[in-house]
């Protein structure tokens, strides 16, 4: 049975050339099969015992009894039917020692003796993943806990994983953990998708935190920038998982599109020492062709599903102007005024109106764009924020306008809280003379 | 990181696999291939023809050598492949494992390289002109 189970340890093993290592090479390998397995493994036995944080538990627990034998026995053929089952029989000792012999255990128990135990192959259907998405992101928990537990049970990425990406102790992340579950349990929140009434906003919710994940990845102000494209590209996988699961949503593919797109110019937006490249200046020979397909199709499936543009799919949309635009003066900025004056009228946003002021002193001239400026900030919106400055700066510098411009730019670095982008735009502001 | 799943079989597993059933493998390699877009890890890969089909340029006389398929010697033929992105080695090796291949096949898992392997050449004149390819789609 373990054929090939023994063959791939011991490939991994003489990887392993020196020794005392073959533990850190089971430890790869059971994270491996976690990455993979971890939210069929969890939805199945939250299923069965119908409790997402017990369910979590007992599967780490199954976790550690994996790293304790497949160092002897080997990685088995089927390594998720494998947790799967161990956790099951936790789930069925657990309910002895509580003296809860009910109808759960009995078919539990029943399941269990029919499929002779290790030979369970699992089975959590897509319907029982997708409550797991839903239960991650459950509005009863806060953002960064929503984050956490999805990242952990839906993408499998390891609690020590979760804390390299984000920067923060190890600790913290079990915390969060902890009191995340311990929130579900306390509002006894049930293993199942939203009724038509909330899904759209619950899917909303599932869809901002995998995009919030995405941008702490793709905007972040700390840390090394290596690991941050990485936690980009963790929720450009889940946002593929989340796509998968619900196929009929035009937005979960549009979020998809939109991340491949700005993913795509993860190689061109930062400089070898790490400063920022902005959009206009960045080398499109090093945007990522194959990934801008990938978006272009995943943009398409959104709009092939007839509903019309959500806010995702116009983000995508204008995304996919500048991944498909050979240079900036060829950019079709008429198409992304459009687009950005769609996205104001779904989700009236001052930055959107900010974007789109900019665009129109593509399309148009700076002057327009300038009058666009100028009503946000008489609205007095986005006061106190550096972008409304240096969009202001930039405009009447091209409107030869270098003294108030100057004066813009010196107030939009002051106001910068990011210490690379407050260089950009004092270098600006200087560069005016 | 990428990795490059190259499916190797003997010609006697090959000949072997056109009695079974073609729906059969169909049905198989589908379900492999869905449970990896659904696990959002897929992102690439194709299928080759027959090696009949093919044909091979040999180096090893002075003057490059065509030879029709399938190829003579070779043990082991490259029938096709699927690029994964996966989040390590052991995970990519994970998914190389679930393949519905039988006796006679291998996958020979390859990691493909991105820029960083060639960092120390970063100023090389066609290195450089290889991103440009890449830019304007020359390469896929």
């Amino acid at each position: 049975m373990a054929r090939r189970g023994r063959a791939g340890l011991s490939a991994m093993n003489a990887d392993a050339a020196t020794p005392g290592v073959d533990g850190a090479g089971i430890r790869r390998t059971v994270d491996a099969v976690w990455r993979i397995e971890s939210a069929r493994i969890v939805a199945t036995l939250a299923k069965v015992t119908g409790d997402f944080a017990w369910a979590e538990d007992l599967a780490q627990e199954a976790v550690v009894d994996a790293l304790a034998q497949w160092p002897s026995t080997g990685v088995p053929q089927n390594p998720g039917a494998w947790l799967t089952a161990v956790a099951k029989r936790k789930a069925i000792d657990g309910w002895r020692r509580r003296e809860r012999l009910d109808d759960r255990y009995r078919a539990l128990a029943h399941g269990l003796d029919e499929h002779g135990g290790a030979a369970d192959s699992g089975e959590a259907i897509d319907d029982d993943v997708l409550r797991l998405v839903f239960t991650a992101c459950h509005p009863v928990l806060g953002r960064e806990a929503q984050v956490a537990l999805t990242l952990r049970v839906v993408g499998g990425l390891s609690t020590e994983e979760i804390a390299r990406l984000f920067l923060v102790p190890v600790a913290t992340v079990q915390q969060r953990i902890v009191r995340a579950k311990k929130t579900l349990a306390a509002a006894k929140t049930p293993f199942e998708t939203p009724g038509p009434s909330e899904w759209s906003a619950r899917l909303g919710s599932v869809l901002g935190v995998v995009y919030l994940i995405f941008t702490e990845g793709y905007s972040a102000t700390s840390g090394d920038r290596w690991m941050r494209a990485e936690l980009a590209l963790e929720a450009l996988r889940l946002g593929r998982v989340v796509a998968g699961l619900v196929p009929r949503e035009a937005e979960a593919h549009a979020l998809v599109a939109l991340m491949e797109f700005q993913a795509s110019r993860f190689g061109a937006r930062t400089r070898s020492d790490g400063s920022p490249v902005l959009l206009a200046d960045q080398d499109r020979s090093r945007w990522d062709r194959a990934q801008i397909g990938r978006g272009v199709a995943a943009l398409a499936r959104a709009d092939e599903l007839g509903r019309g543009r959500g806010p995702y799919a116009l983000q995508a949309a204008i995304a996919e102007c500048h991944a498909v635009a050979p240079s900036v003066d060829e950019t079709d900025w008429e198409r992304i005024v459009l687009l950005y004056e769609a996205l104001g009228r779904l989700a009236p946003n001052p930055v959107v109106d900010l974007n789109r002021a900019v665009a129109v002193s593509m399309a148009v001239g700076p002057a327009s764009g300038l009058r666009i400026v100028d009503e946000i900030a008489a609205s007095g919106a986005l006061r106190g924020s550096h972008l409304l400055p240096s969009v202001r700066g930039e405009l009447l510098a091209r409107l030869g306008r270098l003294a108030e411009a100057r004066s813009e730019l010196t107030t939009a670095a002051g106001l910068a809280a990011n210490a690379r982008e407050r260089q950009v735009l004092r270098d600006k502001a200087a560069a005016l003379g | 990181m990428k990795y490059m799943l190259i499916m190797r079989s003997t010609a006697e597993a090959i000949e072997a696999s056109k009695t079974t059933d073609f729906e059969e493998i169909i049905n198989a390699m589908g379900a492999y291939n869905e449970s990896m877009i659904k696990a959002g890890v897929l992102i690439g890969g194709d299928g080759l023809t027959d090696a009949a089909e093919g044909f091979v340029v040999d180096f090893s006389s002075e003057t490059p050598v065509i030879t029709d398929g399938p190829y003579g010697e070779v043990h082991e033929l490259f029938n096709g492949f699927w690029i994964v992105d996966v989040s390590s080695r052991e995970e990519a090796a994970q998914w190389a494992s679930r393949a519905p291949l039988g006796p006679g096949s291998k996958l020979e898992v390859r990691r493909i390289t991105d820029e960083s392997d060639f960092a120390d050449f970063a100023d090389n004149e066609y290195i450089q002109k290889e991103k440009e390819w890449r830019g304007e789609g020359a390469l896929g």
